[in-house]
């Protein structure tokens, strides 16, 4: 947790240029899928996005997708064969050669990330990985590095979290007064902060706070609980009914 | 008339044979070109009718199997018993078409194994795929006296038979798990599931439905299967298996209302909109309809009704599992989908070859019972203790 990485993006400061979409897919290797990134869409060759949105004064906004990182992510969870994985240092991670193509995790993540090569006949599931290669070097991740204004910052999950506070702190009027990523389903590694509610630029709203694997965890739980009374049940109902069936024989027999 | 029933049947077979045709053409697209050419399913909507129809429904259908072990094996009511064959018959087909069903959904097809070597208990996917493999193991080898008797192979059902207890309690197990961890899979989308449908007790609706929904695939193939290979009909037991049907679905509907009224979503039902809509339909067809008709004993005690009662619970099971699947999702997400033809086509095939393969079983196999049960009149079939049993209850 503590050497854990992250982002902070902060609408206010983007001006929709577009140049993180494309430095991530230089970064990744991703093929090019638009002229113009602010009309692109999140798919198997691009991880991310900055798209515009009208603020309540007519005013542009800009706003990115990506993955969220979770902190405790869904589809690390969800997935049945162990494909996904949260890396310590913040990155969470698809490991394409467990994969069986199940796409439990594209119906179960709560930002609607994961995207499928849906024209492969060995698809694989694609989505930001945090620039978890560049990472390891040292690197913060291409987006950050390449943007021009500083709306998207690379650090320390708990030094961006302490600045995002800050910024809405001192400046109160600029901001809705909430970091988004904090809290939503258990929080995220990448923090988001804009003059406007959240959903209004696209982002999953009314996210519990609770991680939402705790849902599936609490009837996972019940396994073995179903297990043990379901047997002591089952083998005590046959014992029982099988005798009373013998009984009544024996009284058959006699009568 | 005998000339009759046989064009009747040549009709049906060749219906039959245009559906596995089509069904192969889509198979023959869906493995050279992909999901994305073959299915309606995108990015937004990654879980389509394969997965609502073909798993859902099927492993919901094939619930009879697991009912009628316990009704006659664990609680011995053994006036049940020719009706066992017949229902592990069902299931233990089901599940191979649920199996073969989840193997066009699967992008990595090739690669379902991983899940036997590569555990990730945390996953509800990950116990459902388990139970699955487990409980179609245990079907076969409930089946498989059947098999054994055919040929003769004495010492391979001897071997059954003295296992044949743990095996269906095993089996009664396995299907608990996995018949409600259908609806956990659905847990972890509160907020991308519309309210009429998420629920913290959809393991508990799914588990109940299943039940309720078990029973009547009981008493509907039993009416097809008298029909069509002029088997007589076991209706004071069928009464009794359409009263537990309904008492399932009856009590499945309530818990719901409870819930909906606990949580404020009563108004949801009334809004007007699609999914209110549809919510209605499913409770009307698979809930209000077939319990009132149950519920009346004169009704309930007369073969047609008894079956067209089955029959809209059957109805409303699919579209409660289609409902939770697609219609909850789909307008919440904005996300538009209704199955390709191909989508279609492969899920008719595997219908059709269930059918198929159920007629080929009940040819070469001793499936139903023996014409002692064509008469109605219990006294002729029950042996004394029998008799006793059913005098009490």
């Amino acid at each position: 947790m503590q050497k854990q990485k992250g982002l902070l993006f902060d609408s206010t400061m983007c001006v929709g240029c577009g140049e993180c979409s494309l430095a991530c897919k230089e970064a990744n290797n991703l093929k090019k899928t638009s002229s113009d990134p602010l009309r692109d869409q999140l798919s198997a060759d691009t991880y991310t996005v900055v798209h515009q949105f009208v603020g309540k004064d007519n005013e542009e906004i800009y706003s990115r997708q990506l993955c969220m990182h979770c902190i405790n992510p869904t589809c690390v969870s969800v997935c049945p064969v162990g494909a996904f994985e949260k890396t310590p240092e913040g990155p969470v991670l698809y490991d394409e050669s467990k994969c069986i193509g199940c796409r439990y995790c594209m119906q179960a993540c709560p930002h609607n990330i994961p995207r499928y090569e849906w024209s492969s006949n060995y698809p694989r599931v694609r989505k930001c990985i945090l620039c978890a290669h560049r990472l390891k070097d040292g690197l913060p991740t291409a987006c950050a590095e390449v943007c021009p204004t500083g709306a998207t910052q690379f650090g320390l999950l708990e030094d961006l979290k302490k600045e995002a506070a800050e910024r809405i702190k001192n400046n109160p009027d600029t901001y809705y007064p909430h970091i988004y990523g904090l809290n939503e389903a258990g929080g995220t590694s990448v923090l988001v902060l804009a003059s406007v509610p959240f959903d209004r630029l696209g982002f999953a709203k009314n996210l519990p706070n609770e991680p939402l694997p705790e849902y599936t965890g609490r009837a996972l739980q019940a396994v073995p609980v179903v297990l043990s009374a379901g047997t002591a049940f089952l083998g005590g109902m046959y014992w029982l009914t099988k005798r009373k069936n013998q009984i009544a024989k024996e009284e058959n027999k006699e009568n | 008339m005998k000339n009759g029933i046989l064009r009747h049947l040549t009709f049906w077979k060749i219906i039959g044979a245009i559906i596995v045709g089509f069904g192969l053409y889509s198979t023959y697209l869906r493995v050279t070109l992909g999901l994305g050419a073959t299915t309606n399913l995108s990015d937004n909507f990654p879980w389509g009718m394969w997965i609502g129809f073909d798993i859902l429904c099927g492993v919901g259908l094939a619930a009879g199997g697991f009912i009628i072990c316990a009704i006659s094996h664990i609680f011995h009511i053994k006036k049940y018993e020719p009706l066992i064959r017949p229902a592990i018959l069902t299931a233990f087909l089901g599940y191979l078409l649920v199996i073969l069903g989840l193997l066009y959904d699967l992008g990595r097809p090739l690669d379902v194994w991983h899940a036997i070597i590569m555990w990730n208990t945390h996953s509800v996917m990950f116990e459902v795929a388990w139970c699955v493999m487990l409980y179609t193991t245990v079907l076969f080898l409930e089946f498989s006296p059947i098999i054994f008797e055919k040929f003769k192979w004495n010492w391979l059902l001897n071997i059954v038979r003295k296992i044949s207890t743990p095996i269906m309690m095993l089996g009664i197990l396995l299907s608990t798990l996995h018949q409600s961890s259908l609806g956990s899979l659905f847990l972890i989308i509160p907020t991308k599931m519309h309210a009429l449908w998420w629920s913290p007790l959809l393991p508990v609706y799914f588990y109940l439905s299943a039940i309720g929904v078990g029973f009547s695939v009981i008493i509907f193939e039993s009416y097809l299967s008298a029909r069509v290979f002029n088997k007589g009909l076991e209706m004071n037991l069928l009464t009794r298996i359409g009263l537990f049907s309904a008492i399932f679905i009856g009590v499945t509907f309530l818990i719901k209302l409870i819930d909906l009224t606990a949580y404020g979503k009563l108004g949801l039902i009334l809004a007007n909109t699609q999914e209110s809509i549809l919510f209605l339909a499913e409770i009307l067809i698979g809930t209000l309809i077939p319990v009132a008709i149950l519920l009346n004993k004169k009704l309930r005690e007369t073969t047609h009704w008894l079956y067209i009662s089955a029959v809209f619970i059957i109805a409303g099971f699919m579209f409660n599992r289609l409902n939770v699947s697609i219609t909850a999702i789909s307008g919440i997400n904005n996300a538009g989908y209704f199955p390709s033809i191909y989508e279609i086509g492969v899920t008719m095939m595997l219908v059709v070859l269930g059918m198929w393969a159920f007629g080929f079983a009940v040819k070469y196999f001793d499936v139903f019972p023996v014409e002692e049960f064509e008469e109605n009149e219990e006294d002729e079939i029950l042996r004394p203790d029998q008799k006793e049993l059913l005098a009490e209850d």
